[in-house]
């Protein structure tokens, strides 16, 4: 047994012959690629919970048809959309140029991308929630003293609706963080991909895949600890219902 | 756009829809029937229970779903010997019944947590009143607490169960040919990726559409009681002349 876990180690360890220092490299990949696709879905999310929330109502549709697809269409098929879409149009502008063949997407660009667009609905939909939960007399007081524009925004709105956004944030970002998995159909090497890449060339997927599985538990259970932390520093100041 | 490329791909398609319901099917069926005695054991379980549910739930939802059916087909397939030892080999060599297990172990962990939710949300009050009148114990589930929890579970279930339609999608990447299976193949065949998108991406909002209207429709089914009294038409003429 001792000597299954010592293999184990050696295996997973930073050694000569580990693939600690690998792992460790992709699952800085997988942060970077989810915390890119994140940023660019609270981007979109603004944008279409904007135009969900306009009067306007080409605008309207437009934002519940993007949530729609977005939010029923599987993640994977979104992620061959961006790869092989963009491939496609990338080959096309070679061609223009005089290039030939496949030209193959950058593959964290694309990831990231992809992220962004589905987790760009959800978002969209977490940050219409929390806008529609800010009190209209917090923005009539704001108005009343004089503030409009940028400033209202910034010191009335956005603290607000973040406020009210953050459980829904924290939901979107372990689901970005899952999601993120899926780019490793691209070739990008995170830290499912490399996790493949370990097990075919030793041919023992059940540590490596295990070793996977962990490391994405610990990087949920950070998340969730943070996101608790941020939630309750957010609501300093709000009285609750007794529990 | 071309349409009789979109009508070749639509045809293409078409072969992978049965597999992709199957599979939600059972995975939705069977993730039920384990996430149920799960969120049973996370309110009534006491600490045991309560522990073994939450790492459970931990476990589940806090992986990629990719990881997870990965672990199980290539992970667990590593050891051959004990699966032939214990008859079970045929089942770990199938993608079918890999893809199965982890949509089903996954599925359940959601649904878990959905149905937590519901058990908790039974009035105490109704508890205590079935109680009073000497009921308990099984009868007491089935007639009381599961047709109350059911249908408090029955909007978050019906996310779920469009969520498991999505992530069958994830059965293509261990070799099933289900509707994203054979997209893939065709974008990757015809590089046409927008056309081959709109085809299966019409096809999954089109199952999901049906699947929320009748989720939708059972919920109002259930929800008679807490309509609006109508008071019956009176008789005669009502109009005052």
């Amino acid at each position: 047994m001792t000597e299954a876990v010592a293999d184990y180690l050696t295996l997973v360890g930073f050694g000569p012959t580990g693939w600690g220092a690998a792992l460790l490299a992709a699952t800085a990949t997988t942060l970077a690629v989810a915390a890119t696709g994140f940023v660019l879905g609270i981007a979109i999310g603004v944008a279409v919970a904007a135009a969900k929330c306009s009067g306007s109502t080409p605008l309207r549709l437009a934002g519940d048809a993007y949530t729609t697809v977005l939010r029923g269409v599987p993640d994977l098929l979104v992620i061959y959309l961006f790869y092989f879409g963009g491939s496609a149009a990338l080959g096309a502008i070679g061609g223009l140029f005089g290039a030939e063949g496949f030209v193959g997407m950058p593959a964290f660009a694309t990831g990231a991308a992809a992220i962004g667009v589905v987790s760009g609905a959800y978002q969209a939909e977490v940050l219409r929630g929390a806008w529609y939960a800010v009190s209209r007399g917090e923005i009539e007081a704001a108005r009343s003293v004089g503030m409009r524009g940028a400033t209202l925004l910034r010191r009335i709105v956005a603290p607000l609706v973040l406020r009210h956004a953050l459980p829904g944030l924290g939901n979107t970002w372990q689901l970005v963080l899952k999601e993120s998995a899926l780019v490793s159909v691209t070739g990008l090497v995170e830290l499912l991909r490399q996790a493949q890449v370990g097990a075919g060339s030793t041919r023992r997927p059940f540590e490596f895949y295990v070793t996977a599985l962990a490391i994405y538990l610990a990087i949920t259970w950070v998340s969730s600890r943070l996101t608790g932390r941020l939630e309750r520093r957010a609501m300093r100041g709000v009285r609750r219902a007794a529990p | 756009m071309d349409w009789t490329f979109l009508a070749e791909v639509a045809t293409a398609l078409a072969p992978g829809i049965p597999l992709t319901l199957e599979l939600a099917a059972i995975a939705v069926v069977s993730g039920f029937l384990l996430a149920a005695p799960l969120a049973f054991a996370a309110v009534h379980g006491g600490s045991v229970g309560r522990g073994i549910a939450a790492a459970y739930v931990f476990v589940f939802r806090g992986s990629p779903l990719l990881v997870q059916i990965f672990l199980i087909y290539y992970g667990l397939g590593q050891f051959r010997p004990f699966w032939q030892q214990v008859g079970l080999w045929g089942v770990m060599r199938e993608p079918w019944w890999c893809a199965i297990l982890a949509l089903t172990l996954n599925t359940a962990a959601y649904g878990s947590e959905v149905l937590r939710g519901a058990l908790l949300s039974v009035p105490h009050g109704q508890i205590e009143a079935a109680r009073a009148c000497g009921m308990s114990g099984p009868l007491l589930l089935r007639r009381i607490v599961a047709p109350i929890a059911l249908r408090a579970a029955l909007p978050g279930y019906g996310n779920e169960i469009v969520l498991m339609v999505k992530g069958t999608a994830l059965a293509s990447v261990i070799t099933l040919m289900e509707v994203t299976g054979i997209a893939g193949k065709l974008i990757a065949e015809t590089f046409r990726a927008v056309e081959v998108f709109v085809v299966a991406g019409a096809i999954y909002l089109a199952i999901n559409v049906v699947l929320t209207r009748a989720i939708a429709a059972l919920e109002t089914r259930l929800m008679r009681h807490h309509l609006p009294f109508e008071p019956p038409e009176p008789a005669g003429d009502i109009t005052h002349g």
